[in-house]
């Protein structure tokens, strides 16, 4: 069964604990977009086979969001982290650098990835 | 040319110890080039090839598929063909398929084993008996033989089923007489067989690589067994659609999720029709080898695994129990899981796409095998004219137009 440490409370839940809340970092299209923009809102999803960046929320305990980086083909958990953020932390990053070189997760893969200088200023 | 398989070839080759059979399919080496290829040897392609042959006469198409014949989704769920949706662009496609089923063993001349057994899906709650009701008038509408029938009803179709159950008592359900189920290897066996007569090249162990464009149009594609030229290019690969689309260049609004099945032990006919329980979330029928076929709910999460959450198992198991007591003592003999393409509207995708010259084919969701021969029909009059009628409100255009089809709630199918 899938297990996820909640990073709200601390508490490493079951799959039963905790409800999916689908793709993480989804920016929503601001007003006046075109169709298009909205589209890629609402139905444009990654669904990677492999290095994946998910919401959950530990509904039967804290109640809290936050986010997940799992591998959707070998169920490997590579960290967990707060909801209040744009994107990953960069030592989550370098993990899965480590362990699955040469992934790509829209612009965060390895050789892909820039400074997050710009994301700070964004927050 | 292959024989005929009849009674007379059976009395023919018992005559002389059965020496006769060929293969049912050639498997030749790739071509360097078809007119259309399909990508994907599942009843899907393996139907839309089939139709593009028989209905269009393009004979020069070669299906190519990265593991074995049918050993995706085809090979994976638990073979229940119905069409008692409720809106009219689905009743369509589905109730065509559903009628292509009928005369299926005589047009491929192999038997697949489709038995009208009638399908009930249960209503356990009061929405749920209101929702059927509205399905069921919609049907009548449609031209879909479906009917709305008491607890009564229910009891005589099956007796093994507690109607009375603590949590949820059997309201009602919607019954279609001439729904049922089909033997699922077999559809994709006589569809390659009947492609492979006509011409067509059934290439397995041979994975897509790549896609190669030039000014907008699809010119090959490259393969692990070398780079194959297409005039057309069909994807129907289910739950790697997404994959097979980055390869082209375009994204689709699917998202990939493990959906369970599993089977008991053998046991004595006892249940002659397929029972859906969609409140409790569990769905069973019993096949021709006595085994208990049970389906079960998708993951709540992506997944590429063919295995599925355990939590679904134990949720599937104890909803049937509660349903069918005399179950509780059975053992399961085997438990899989397929990778399933869901939507957001929890509608096909039969569609061009932006790259010209390729079409595509996804998006079935836990609810695939019932279209295989309506969904061939469409997707081969699609890649052939350029529209189908059947095929139209499925295009995925539909997404940004916001002109869903919308069945995640309205059939009250299991998703």
């Amino acid at each position: 069964m899938l297990m996820l440490r909640c990073p709200n409370c601390g508490v490493t839940a079951d799959e039963t604990e905790l409800a999916p809340g689908g793709e993480a970092h989804i920016a929503r299209a601001a007003t006046g977009s075109d169709d298009a923009a909205f589209e890629a809102y609402m139905f444009g999803r990654e669904n990677p086979k492999g290095v994946h960046f998910e919401r959950w929320r530990h509904a039967m305990g804290c109640g809290k969001w936050f986010h997940a980086a799992r591998c959707t083909v070998t169920m490997q958990v590579f960290g967990t982290y707060p909801a209040q953020t744009l994107s990953p932390p960069d030592d989550l990053l370098e993990k899965i650098d480590a362990a699955r070189p040469g992934w790509r997760w829209r612009d965060l893969g390895a050789g892909h990835r820039h400074t997050h200088d710009h994301h700070d200023e964004e927050r | 040319m292959k024989r005929r398989y009849s009674a007379f070839a059976i009395a023919r080759e018992a005559l002389r110890h059965h020496s006769g059979w060929t293969r049912t399919w050639k498997s030749p080496a790739p071509k360097s080039r078809y007119d259309v290829v399909i990508v994907g040897a599942g009843g899907h392609g393996l139907a839309t090839a089939f139709w593009l042959g028989r209905n269009h006469g393009i004979t020069n198409v070669a299906v190519i598929e990265k593991g074995w014949l049918g050993g995706g989704n085809t090979g994976r769920n638990t073979t229940i063909i119905r069409s008692n949706y409720l809106q009219d662009p689905s009743a369509a496609l589905y109730e065509k398929s559903r009628s292509l089923y009928e005369t299926l063993s005589q047009d491929l001349n192999y038997n697949v084993m489709y038995s009208p057994r009638g399908v009930l899906m249960l209503a356990q709650t009061e929405h749920e008996v209101r929702g059927y009701r509205r399905t069921a008038e919609a049907n009548a509408l449609q031209g879909v033989e479906t009917e709305f029938v008491g607890p009564r009803r229910v009891k005589e179709l099956c007796p093994i089923m507690n109607i009375d159950g603590p949590r949820y008592p059997v309201l009602g359900g919607l019954w279609q007489p001439r729904a049922g189920t089909a033997r699922h290897d077999a559809v994709a066996w006589g569809f390659a067989r009947a492609c492979s007569d006509m011409g067509m090249d059934i290439i397995e162990q041979c994975e897509v690589t790549g896609v190669t464009r030039e000014g907008g149009r699809v010119t090959a594609v490259s393969t692990t067994r070398g780079e194959i030229g297409c005039g057309k290019l069909g994807i129907v690969v289910a739950g790697h659609s997404g994959r097979l689309a980055e390869m082209a260049g375009f994204r689709l609004p699917i998202e990939s999720v493990p959906l369970q099945a599993l089977v008991s032990e053998p046991i004595k006919p006892c249940m002659d029709i397929v029972v859906m329980a969609n409140t409790v979330h569990g769905y069973m029928s019993q096949s021709d080898k006595g085994e208990m076929v049970i389906g079960g709910g998708t993951d709540g999460y992506n997944g590429y695994n063919q295995r599925g959450s355990f939590l679904h198992i134990e949720e599937t198991v104890r909803a049937l129990v509660e349903t069918f007591p005399m179950i509780s003592r059975l053992r399961m003999l085997r438990q899989w899981g397929g990778i399933v393409d869901m939507t957001g509207d929890r509608s096909p995708i039969l569609s061009k796409t932006p790259v010209e010259n390729c079409f595509i084919n996804c998006g079935w969701g836990t609810g695939g095998f019932k279209a295989t021969p309506g969904s061939g029909w469409a997707f081969a009059e699609l890649m052939a004219r350029g529209e189908s009628p059947l095929a139209a409100p499925f295009g995925l255009e539909r997404f940004r137009e916001g002109r869903f089809i919308d069945e995640s709630v309205a059939a009250g199918v299991a998703h």
